[in-house]
């Protein structure tokens, strides 16, 4: 059976992940003004948001539907399309720039055939360009499934991505 | 509310790290592990690990092995510091040319190992206020931030001294703003206080660094999150606040679980909550996570944002201090200045107001990177010379390569040169220069370094990150963008440049926040100070930095044509 919010809503499926996205909503008080901390407990569940969770949690803060799809897509950590496996974010920021950023994704778009935002064709390793990661003491920096790795080089990270 | 009391008595204490290695009698020396992001991605946590199990296999029982927050010299990480030696462990990895065999027998003698801090530029010019505990106390542990301290100037101020008491002191100090714009704190807590506010006043602290290239409050906020709450806590007692939100950036997760946890402590043992210090005082913190938006940075989109919608700017007046987050009186301050706030009360005004320089009092935390040895987290009196900051606290460029510029700021700043190394780093010197202070990111360029490309890369930045929601920001930075990409592949005229320079003055003047204002603040800077390489790049069509991808041949007609065409396109508009 599905879970039912406290609102009545039931949940679009009986995934169990919705517990979890109820519970949040229901800490927040199901206040509108808790739409971003949904969508942030949302995709950390889910891994992306689709247009049905986007319509479920509308539906149950009160938000429409135009609003919760704006929020959404203006915020650049939300993403409406499924991820890959992996993810590699290359951090973009000035320090990391200056220091050959570019050349990292250019040797990834070589090997990979995939640029910022896309995701291999294998669905193995989705890439992402980040402004600044704050590790600038390491640039250039990337993000392998969590993990910082500072003072990357084009092979280096080509082969950390091949190994995965 | 109901919600909030329930999850409160739910709560077992919080939850706490394996007590650390500390011995039972007197520590002679102790051993801090830096734990910050950088540190942590170089192996300190395994570090710490291998370190306590080394001093429990000797028998060392008098050394103490700590985590602890940012140690600075992040380039040189994982760091460990024994601060009765005064002195500094780098690279310190198991394997490494320092792993933990040298810092033992450091530690267990008379401790001959390691980087000497008293004589040592990176250290000796610094003066640390905002990262006084940096270092020394266990970003997760209220007692290690109590037991240097922590949270007696809230005690103090709740305790003996009325709001506008603690509003005179915050004014005294001079304190300014350190997200950037540098406001007068005291006074914009003084306007706060006075607006009224039938439904209440909120403190918000602005911990959505979006710099590229600064990591300050990141730092603060992994090294000493209770400093900063400590901070809010007396801005709400003396503004009349009971309710505070930290809007932190997704992209920082260890400042985010260290911040939330650093709140659920101070909860616990009553230094946030009810009743604040045995009295009425009540002081509430909640995390905000922001979603990747550079623009939230901006207060107006910043309550947007907390709000639950997009993060756009709206026009100010009214500002935040009358009619902010759901219409009432807001503070907001940065990471930074609260930070500074609990020293402001306990050593009193005076005292901050006595460091710095005319009209910018007290230190100013940088983050060093780019073409520079010591890259790494900084706090150094306000007023040092930029010549002092890179050259002696950095250390000088890497590998023996010849400085270019300094770029602080970020996005809204502006590229200094050589020939201003001697300027005094405060809030009037940079701007006059044509930069501004920013929140504290500071990145050296050497000589491959194209400044136009530099302008281009901000400018992509702030065509991406523009809300949208004015014209000139929205068209304006593509637009400017395009001729910088113009000028950058040799396709470009002088035509083109006039067109670019008077495009950035439209935009810094129409625009309608901080993002469009500031975004031509690099063009303007670069042909300023750099205009050679622009004319480079546009007359004789090559990059002097040899970054540029110009080809001869790339223009596709010639010289006269292009000009040509210009004209023909400048005639039509």
């Amino acid at each position: 059976m599905a879970s039912t919010t406290v609102a009545g809503r039931p949940a679009p499926s009986d995934d169990k992940r919705w517990r979890q996205v109820d519970v949040r909503m229901r800490r927040l008080g199901y206040r509108p003004d808790g739409l971003i901390e949904v969508l942030h407990t949302t995709q950390e569940v889910f891994g992306y948001l689709d247009d049905e969770a986007l319509s479920y949690i509308g539906e149950s803060l009160g938000v429409p539907p135009s609003k919760v799809y704006g929020v959404a897509t203006f915020y650049t950590h939300f993403t409406l399309k499924p991820q890959g496996l992996h993810t590699c974010v290359v951090c973009a920021g000035t320090a990391c720039y200056i220091n050959g950023a570019s050349a990292l994704l250019g040797a990834i778009a070589d090997k990979f055939a995939v640029k910022p935002g896309g995701t291999t064709a294998d669905g193995k390793i989705s890439l992402l360009k980040a402004r600044c990661l704050g590790a600038c003491s390491m640039a250039p920096a990337v993000v392998v499934d969590g993990d910082v790795q500072g003072h990357m080089g084009p092979g280096q990270l080509v082969k950390l991505l091949e190994e995965l | 509310m109901s919600n909030q009391t329930a999850e409160g008595a739910g709560a077992a204490r919080p939850h706490r790290q394996p007590e650390p290695l500390l011995p039972e009698g007197d520590v002679r020396v102790s051993a801090n592990v830096c734990q910050a992001a950088g540190c942590l991605s170089m192996g300190s946590e395994q570090l710490f690990e291998n370190l306590r199990e080394a001093v429990l296999a000797k028998g060392l029982d008098d050394v103490a092995v700590r985590r602890v927050g940012c140690l600075g010299l992040c380039a040189a990480g994982p760091l460990v510091l024994v601060p009765e030696q005064g002195r500094l462990f780098e690279r310190a990895q198991p394997g490494g040319p320092q792993g933990v065999s040298e810092l033992i027998r450091s530690l267990s003698g008379d401790g001959d190992g390691g980087r000497p801090l008293a004589t040592d530029p990176f250290f000796s010019h610094q003066v640390k206020v905002v990262l006084e505990r940096c270092g020394t106390v266990d970003p997760e542990r209220l007692e290690d931030y109590v037991a240097t301290g922590g949270y007696e100037a809230l005690a103090q101020a709740v305790g003996t001294m009325t709001p506008d008491d603690v509003i005179a002191e915050v004014v005294r100090s001079g304190l300014r703003g350190r997200g950037g714009a540098g406001y007068p704190t005291g006074l914009k807590w003084r306007t706060v206080a006075k607006s009224a506010a039938p439904e209440g006043r909120f403190v918000v602290c602005n911990a959505d660094e979006g710099d590229p290239g600064a990591f300050m409050d990141r730092s603060v906020l992994e090294s000493c999150p209770q400093q900063v709450l400590e901070g809010m806590a007396i801005a709400g007692y003396a503004v009349g606040a009971n309710r505070g939100y930290v809007y932190v950036r997704a992209e920082y997760p260890l400042a985010v679980k260290r911040l939330s946890s650093a709140i659920r402590q101070a909860e616990h043992d009553g230094h946030l909550g009810r009743d604040i210090a045995g009295t009425r005082f009540d002081f509430q913190v909640e995390v905000r996570i922001g979603a990747g938006a550079f623009v939230c940075g901006e207060e107006t989109a910043l309550i947007a944002s907390i709000q639950g919608g997009r993060g756009t700017p709206r026009p100010r007046p009214p500002y935040p201090a009358a009619s902010g987050l759901w219409g009432c009186p807001t503070l907001i301050n940065n990471v930074e200045t609260f930070a500074n706030i609990p020293a402001v009360i306990t050593r009193g005004g005076d005292w901050l107001n006595a460091i710095g320089t005319e009209r910018s009092k007290g230190t100013k935390v940088f983050a060093l990177a780019g073409a520079v040895t010591n890259t790494g987290l900084i706090e150094v009196p306000m007023g040092l010379t930029l010549r002092q900051i890179v050259f002696e606290i950095g250390g000088g460029l890497a590998e023996g390569r010849r400085f270019k510029a300094v770029q602080t700021g970020g996005p809204s700043g502006g590229c200094i040169p050589k020939s201003l190394l001697d300027m005094p780093v405060d809030y009037e010197s940079l701007a006059q220069a044509g930069s501004i202070m920013g929140s504290g990111g500071m990145i050296v360029m050497d000589d491959r370094t194209c400044m136009v490309d530099v302008a281009k890369f901000f400018m992509d930045f702030c065509r991406e990150e523009s809300c949208g929601k004015c014209l000139p920001c929205r068209v304006g930075t593509e637009e400017m963008y395009r001729l910088l990409e113009r000028i950058t592949t040799g396709k470009a005229t002088r035509a083109h440049l006039a067109q670019l320079e008077s495009l950035a003055g439209m935009v810094k003047a129409t625009s309608l926040c901080g993002l469009g204002q500031g975004a031509p603040n690099p063009v303007f800077s670069t042909l300023r100070y750099f205009r050679d390489e622009y004319l480079a790049h546009v007359d004789d069509r090559a990059c002097p930095a040899g970054v540029c991808p110009i080809t001869q041949e790339s223009p596709g007609m010639p010289v006269e044509g292009a000009l040509a065409g210009t004209r023909r396109s400048g005639g039509a508009s």
